[in-house]
This record gives C-alpha cells, structure tokens and sequence, in this order.
C-alpha cells in the first residue's frame, strides 16, 4: 500500500525541468518576444549606467575648477559614458524592440534563427557586464569612445624615452568588449535579414512592409558591412598592444590615421544605425496618431536606404582636422552635402504624415513629435559641421557635443521613449500613465534643450570637449551651470518613466490587443501575444493590413495603389 | 488636456529663443573668451563668416519647418466631433519638390565651403614671414623659431600683420593646434608633418587650446599667442637670442642655479642656453637637446605661464624677502603661481612629467629668484 502512494507521488509530481521554472523559461527561451524584452530590459539598465556617468561629467563640470572627479576618473566616466550609451543602450534597445515587434510587423512566428537570437541577447549582456566590470578593477576605458591611437597603445616610441600611453589594461576592456559587442550584432544583423527577407507572410511583399521593419533591415546592412571594420581595427590595436606590431606607431612605419579611417568607416555607419530604426518607430507612430497613412511611404523607405548607402562615403568629414588634402575635403564635404538630402526629405514626409491628420497626443506621439522637433536642430547644427571651415573652428569642441546629443538623445532616445509607450501595451497588456507620460515628456523636452543648447554657445566660446576642467574667467561658467541643471531634469524625466513602468507593473490600465487602433499587424495578436504570436497567418493586400481589417469599406487595397 | 500642451510649447518657444539671442551676443562680444566668433585675423574671420551665413539659413529653415509642425500641431488636433481624416499616401509632385528644394539650398551651402576651403590659407601680410615649428608634447607646447634659432613654451610670440607658416610636430599622441580667434584648428599628428598658415590682424594676447583628447591632462594644455608690433618682435627675438647669464652674482639667484644644476637637479630635464646647453639645440656635451623631456628655461623670466596654462605668474606677487629666520621666502605664496607649481607639481597638474622631490620653501624662494633673473 504504502509502497504503491510513494510510486504513484514520484510519477505525478515529476521534477519541474529547469526551463519550467520562471527563471528557466526566460534564460532558456527562443522567443522573439521574451528576447527582444529581456533586450530592452537590459538595454534600459545600461541607459540608467550611462546616465549616471552622464551625471557625473556634469556635476564635475558645473562650476569651473571642478574637484568631484580626479582627472583619471574623469575620463574614465566620459569614455564610458560614451561606450555605454552608444553600445549597450541603443544598439541593444534598437536590437530589442526589433526583435520584439518586428517579426510580428512582417506576420511571422518567431525570426529565422532562435537560438542564434538567444545567442546574440547573451552575449550582449555578457559583454556589456564585461565592459562594465573594468570599473571594478579601476581600469575602465579612458581614451574616449573612438579610442584614438597612439594615445591607446601600450608604448610607442617618442624619441629617446619610450613614453606609456595607456599602460594599465583599459584599453584592453575596451578592444575586447567592443568585440564581443560585434558578435552579437552580426548575430542579430543576419537574423535580421533573413527573417525580413524569407518570413513575411503571405502578401508582403518588399513594399507593403511597415517603415520599422524597412529600417530595421536597412540597419542590419549596414551593421554587417560596418562592423568589420571596427572589428579589424579593435583586433590590430590588440595586436599592437600585446604581439608587439605598430600599425598606428608612425615612429616604426605605422600610421596614426590608419585607426581613424577604419574606426570612422565603422563610425559614420553606426551614426545611421543608431538613428535609422528610430526613424522607423516615428514612422509608425506618427501615422497611428493622425490618423493618416505615412506620407510618401516610398521616398520614406527609399531614403533610407540611400542615406544607407551613403553613409559609407563620409567617414571622413569626422577628420577635416587632421591635415587630409583639400581635394579629399571637398569630396567628403559633398558626400556629407548629399546624405543631408534624403535626411530632409524624411522630416518633410513626417511633417506632412501630421499634417491634415486627426491628431491625438498620447505619450507616444508626444515623444515623436519631439523627435521630430529636436532631431531637425540636430540637422541643421550639422550642416555648420559639414562646411569644412567652420568645421576646422567648431570640430571637438562643446558644438558637436551639442549636435550629437540633439541627434541622439533629441532624436533617437525620444524614438526609443516613443516606441516603449507605443509598444508596452502589447508587451504587458497594460497602458503606460497617460499623465507621467506627458510630465516625463514636458521635463524632457525641457531638459534636453537646457542641457544641449547652450553646448553650442560653449562651443563658438572655444570650450574643447572632454577637458575635466576649465578655468573661471573665460566666459563658460554660467552656461556650463545651465547644461548641468537641464542634465538633472532629464534624470528627473526618467524617475517619472521609471515610476510609471513601476506601478503600471502592478495597477496598470488593462490595454486589450489594440488601444491604439493601429495599422499595422503586430496589433492584431494578443496583449502579450501567445508564443505562436497568429493562430492563422495574415494575409496582407496593402500597406495597412490590420487598418483594412478593420475598415473593410476604405480599405487601402480597394483606394490605394500598392 | 490638450491646452496645456500649447501654453508649454510656446513657453519652450520664448525660453528658445532668448536663450539664442542672448547667448549669440555673449558669444560675438564675450571679450574674456576666445571666441570663433570675436575674430583676430582673416583666417578666423572667413571662418567665422561662413558660420554667421550657414546660421541664418538655418534659422530661416527652422523656422519655416517647425512653423509648420507647430501650426500642424494646433490646427488638427483632436477634437470631439472631428470625422476621420483624408487617407492622403503622398503627392508625388510636393515630394520631388522638397526633395529638390533642400538640394539647391545644399548645393550652395556646399559651393560656398569649397571656395572659402581653396582660400583659407591665401593671406599676404607686411612683414616678412615667419616659420615657426610647433611641438606638442604630453601636456604642453613648445615653439621653436628654427630660422631666428630660439626654443620657448607656453607662450608663442608673432609679429601683427604678418603671415605666420606653421609645421605642427608630435613625437607621443595626437594634439590639436588651435586659437579660436585666429585660426581653426589642425591636428598634430605623429609622423604627419601638417601645416598651417594664419595672420593676426590686432596687437594682444590671444588664448590657443589643445583640442584633440591627448591623455590626462588634455585639460591643461593652453598657451598664449602674442601678437606684438613688428618691432616689439624683433627685440623679443634679439632678447630670446642672448645666452643666460653663466653664473648670477646675487645670493639668492646663485643658490637658485645650484639647485638647479645639483645632483637630481633640474637640469635632467630643463635646459637654459648658456648654463647646460650650449644652444638651443645642444647640450653642452653636444648631444640634441630633445634629449630633455621639459621645456627650455633659458628666458622664463619673460614668460608669465606655467605649465600649459595650469598657473600663471609674475614676478610682482612673487617677490623674495628674507624671512624671519635670515633665510629667503615668498612674501605671498599663495598668490604666486611659480610657487604653488614648484611646491607640488603633481598637485596642480596630477600625471605630469615633473615629478620631483618636496622643496623646502627657502629652496623654491631661491629658485624662483633664480627663474626670475632670467629674463
């Protein structure tokens, strides 16, 4: 009796297997979905790191003779902030809301290669903790993001004496972490590409995919022509460091500029990568909240691909300075000339996707709108740059810390903001506070034209960047106390997102499979959608296959030609 | 819901737009600044006048685009009652117009660049060029006048209206070689033997920085260029030509070179002409004086900074008295520059190459007694 209770106990309640558990189930998962969160989520994390060093630079250089920060820690703090804000904030945030949205945009089950996309998120995590964990070792990266040799070698010859450039093993985080880093997006890249390219469901064709999933694939290009070059450069700055080579020692036959030609012909793509999927976000979002089709879809997608293309042949305009004859100048300041073309048309078609609309401002609208509004000065400050001799006078001081700042935190992580709003619904089920939105907006906004519009009047006022101090009497003290206050309001911007994302966790707003009324068809599955994500595969017939299921009488494949 | 929205963005608006005006007018009249925008000299001032053009056409076109954005914004927000909108895919024809219309405004834009770029350097001057050979070093500048056959730091001596021909060298990182105010900058790249060519149209003191990241002490890295009459310049060469005195008679000046030239003394890395070198160029045993990792002392009584701009000095606040005991102090230490620097170094500039041993204050009183003679 008691014998046959103990045999039938160990059959029915059988061991849970690890990837049964809550914690196995998201380290074991193949899921698009639970991938691209755990991106996003991690992503967030390494933009609150970021944000801290952000913090830092600017309490430091809030009132002149700052002494918060000695100088070594200093540029430490300002190389990470950089590397981290760059590599594992928005490359993985991108990276995730692609992996989340994406194949769902396209009407497919999962991306191409699962386990690969489990690969990619994991390494990431591993390589960004990598990075992260030079702090531990008081080695953090301290030559600035782009790493400029000889500055970076170990030795190099300087005349008698052989000086040390970076001795201690920063340099070496850094060489290495960016590898690991290249893994995971060429991982993500291909995925990328082949999902978009082989699983569109039935009736996507090429022009009918949604303009995020037309970034995003424009993204995963160049990501896997851009990245070898990185790549090689990280692996010859290893090798000059440790094996004994000079690649970038001018005083044994190497040269200095070879690292910024191959680090600016990985550079000026990863600027495109870094902003082309945020197009694609406000390129949704705008249209769901006019309550209009994008307008120009064509010369939307198709621009992007051409700045795509183009962003290939103006690597050197980061590199007027460095003494490149004037003819070479003049053809990088034209290839600049022409990738402004295709970045003015996009901001035209959005101003005119809103216009004539039926406008209403939820949070995810607000912040594209703000995209729209910021990301336009960053154009323009970047024209000042692109004109060769004004850039000889501005290049490295505090006016391209402004120009990039608008482009990335102005345009992209307003993008970003604006795509966890719109999205977060279909991740949760639940809807962001309507309310905090708008108040994490308004301080945003706020705090990014006071943090980064007076860098430009810093800059004309000859502040170079990455200095850990300045002097009190050259003017740049009352405008350095105004970019640290802006700093503080957008920490204060995201305490509200943080503070929402708690308590809608646990008392949000149900959001049902489609608050948004949406056109596109990553609406039409649940909220969280089932692993599967359709029951039935979609059949698509225009742009907006969900909009047409829903208004079968204005359908756009019975108005509109495409 | 909706209003508060407006009432913000036009808040935002006047905020914007003061801030602009505002900070543009500090920026062209800022006069403590070296500001790109208070231009010296007519390389800075073709610089400077492609930026004021590029900045109205962008005003203009920020204006027009936010304008209608804003207006956009307002005028077809959401209210109740409102029936769907027009489902409008796009205008071809508006599409290539604004496509085409960005183009021609680039396209003169870039016209514009290229013509200023060929015509930088196309200056004439009155005075006879001069040739001066730019070394950056780990974190400061030096200036070598290979023609007239003098080697100074921190401060860069050029006569007004006169064409200046620059050779930037580096034998560590790559630095930066800018003066707001005069010119924009070049980088000074190991094994590049860049150039450079700038005037100064005004007499006066302008400030010359670094900018490009060169390590730890990227911060302090500035230097003075002063510009002088054609014949202040010529007294200022013929004076950086003479040789130090071989030995000061006064007391305290003679106790200084000792010091200097004792065992673990200065001399290991500072040269002065006439004591350890036997000129600019050589040491006294013949050897190059690039040998010497710190910059040439032999007039540092006529230089007023310290360190790549870290400290300043002069020698009316740094004036030796006898002090209590009979021996020699500052009167003021704190307000003298060369004696804040010589007393800790790694202090002022953490990282820097003049790593030394903790001077007593009678020995830096008669240092700087002896720094000071040398004029």
């Amino acid at each position: 009796m008691a014998t046959r209770t103990i045999t039938e106990g160990v059959s029915v309640v059988r061991r849970k297997r690890f990837s049964e558990t809550y914690v196995g189930d998201w380290i074991m998962t193949t899921d698009h979905k639970k991938i691209g969160i755990m991106y996003i989520v991690t992503a967030f994390f390494f933009f609150l790191a970021g944000g801290v060093e952000a913090l830092l630079v600017r309490t430091q250089l809030a009132v002149p003779n700052g002494k918060v920060l000695s100088p070594e820690i200093y540029n430490q703090v300002f190389t990470m902030h950089g590397t981290t804000m760059i590599f594992l904030f928005v490359m993985p945030m991108l990276t995730g809301l692609g992996n989340y949205v994406v194949p769902m945009m396209i009407g497919a089950r999962d991306m191409a290669f699962p386990r690969m996309n489990a690969f990619g998120f994991w390494v990431v995590l591993l390589g960004g903790l990598f990075l992260t964990s030079s702090f531990l070792f008081g080695a953090a990266p301290n030559a600035g993001w782009f790493s400029y040799a000889p500055l970076t070698e170990l030795t190099q010859d300087c005349g008698a004496t052989a000086v040390l450039c970076t001795p201690g093993a920063n340099m070496d985080f850094w060489a290495l972490g960016i590898l690991m880093l290249g893994i995971s997006s060429i991982a993500a890249s291909l995925n990328f590409v082949v999902t978009i390219l082989k699983l569109r469901a039935p009736g996507m064709t090429i022009n009918r995919m949604p303009m995020f999933t037309w970034m995003t694939l424009v993204t995963a290009f160049l990501l896997l022509f851009a990245l070898p070059s990185v790549t090689a450069a990280a692996i010859l700055l290893l090798l000059d460091r440790h094996l004994g080579t000079h690649f970038f020692q001018s005083g044994f036959g190497g040269d200095p500029l070879l690292w910024q030609h191959l680090f600016w012909s990985f550079g000026h793509p990863e600027v495109y990568i870094l902003i082309l999927p945020a197009f694609g976000i406000i390129s949704e979002v705008l249209p769901v909240f006019s309550r209009k089709p994008l307008f120009g879809y064509t010369f939307v997608a198709w621009s992007g691909v051409a700045i795509g293309f183009l962003s290939f042949t103006v690597w050197a305009h980061h590199m007027f300075a460095v003494g490149l004859p004037l003819v070479a100048q003049a053809f990088f300041a034209t290839s600049t000339t022409l990738i402004a073309i295709p970045t003015a048309v996009k901001i035209f078609n959005w101003v005119f996707t809103v216009y004539g609309g039926k406008i209403s401002f939820k949070p995810p609208m607000l912040f594209a709108l703000g995209f729209v509004a910021m990301f336009l000065i960053g154009g323009l400050n970047g024209i000042a740059l692109a004109v060769v001799p004004v850039d000889y006078q501005l290049t490295d001081t505090y006016f391209v810390v402004s120009h990039l700042h608008y482009v990335l935190f102005g345009g992209t992580a307003f993008g970003v903001f604006a795509g966890i709003y719109y999205w977060f619904p279909k991740m949760t089920g639940k809807l962001l506070n309507e309310r905090l939105g708008q108040v994490q907006f308004w301080l945003m906004l706020i705090g990014v034209n006071l943090t980064f519009f007076p860098m430009h009047i810093l800059g004309l006022l000859g502040m170079p960047r990455r200095i850990y101090t300045y002097p009190d009497n050259l003017g740049w003290n009352d405008l350095n106390l105004l970019a640290t206050i802006g700093a503080f309001t957008i920490a204060a911007a995201v305490l509200v997102f943080l503070w929402n994302f708690v308590i809608t966790l646990r008392s949000g707003q149900p959001a049902g499979t489609d608050p948004w009324d949406a056109f596109t068809l990553e609406w039409d599955t649940d909220s969280p959608p089932k692993p599967y994500n359709f029951p039935v595969l979609p059949i698509v017939r225009s742009r907006r296959p969900f909009y047409d299921k829903k208004n079968p009488e204005t359908a756009d494949w019975k108005t509109a030609t495409h | 819901m909706r209003m508060p929205l407006f009432r913000g963005m036009k808040r935002w608006g006047v905020l914007l737009s003061a801030l602009i005006l505002s900070s543009l007018l500090l920026a062209a009249c800022g006069e403590s600044s070296p500001s790109v925008l208070n231009t010296q000299g007519p390389v800075a001032a073709k610089e400077a006048g492609l930026f004021w053009f590029i900045l109205v056409v962008a005003t203009i076109v920020f204006v027009i685009v936010e304008g209608i954005l804003i207006y956009s914004i307002v005028r077809f927000r959401e209210r109740p009652g409102m029936p769907a909108p027009r489902q409008i895919h796009g205008n071809t024809n508006l599409e290539i117009i604004w496509t085409i219309a960005p183009s021609i405004f680039l396209f003169a834009v870039l016209i514009g660049t290229i013509y200023t770029m060929f015509n930088l350097s196309n200056i004439s001057g009155t005075g006879r060029p001069v040739t001066v050979q730019v070394v950056g070093h780990q974190w400061w500048w030096e200036f070598d006048y290979q023609n007239e056959g003098v080697v100074t730091a921190d401060e860069m001596h050029i006569p007004v209206d006169t064409v200046i021909n620059v050779s930037l060298q580096s034998t560590n990182v790559i630095h930066s070689f800018w003066i707001p105010q005069l010119t924009g900058k070049t980088d000074v790249v190991p094994g590049h033997n860049n150039t450079k060519v700038f005037k100064a149209d005004t007499i006066g003191t302008y400030r010359g920085l670094c900018t490009e990241y060169c390590g730890l002490q990227h911060a302090h890295m500035d230097f003075f260029v002063i510009v002088m009459s054609q014949d202040g310049y010529n007294s200022w060469v013929t004076a950086q030509q003479q040789a130090a005195v071989k030995a000061p008679t006064e007391a305290n000046a003679k106790a200084g070179q000792q010091l200097f030239l004792g065992a673990g003394g200065c001399q290991g890395c500072h040269g002065i002409v006439g004591v350890n070198l036997k000129d600019y160029t050589h040491l006294n045993g013949g050897a190059s004086a690039s040998l010497l990792v710190g910059p040439n002392l032999t007039h540092f009584g006529s230089r007023r900074t310290i360190a790549g701009g870290v400290l300043t000095w002069d020698p009316a606040t740094c004036q030796v008295v006898t002090g209590s005991d009979g021996k020699p102090i500052i009167q003021n230490e704190q307000q003298c520059g060369l004696y804040q620097w010589l007393h800790d170094p790694q202090g002022v500039k953490p990282g820097n190459d003049m790593v030394i041993r903790q001077l007593s204050d009678t020995e830096i009183a008669q240092l700087v007694a002896y720094l000071e003679s040398l004029t």
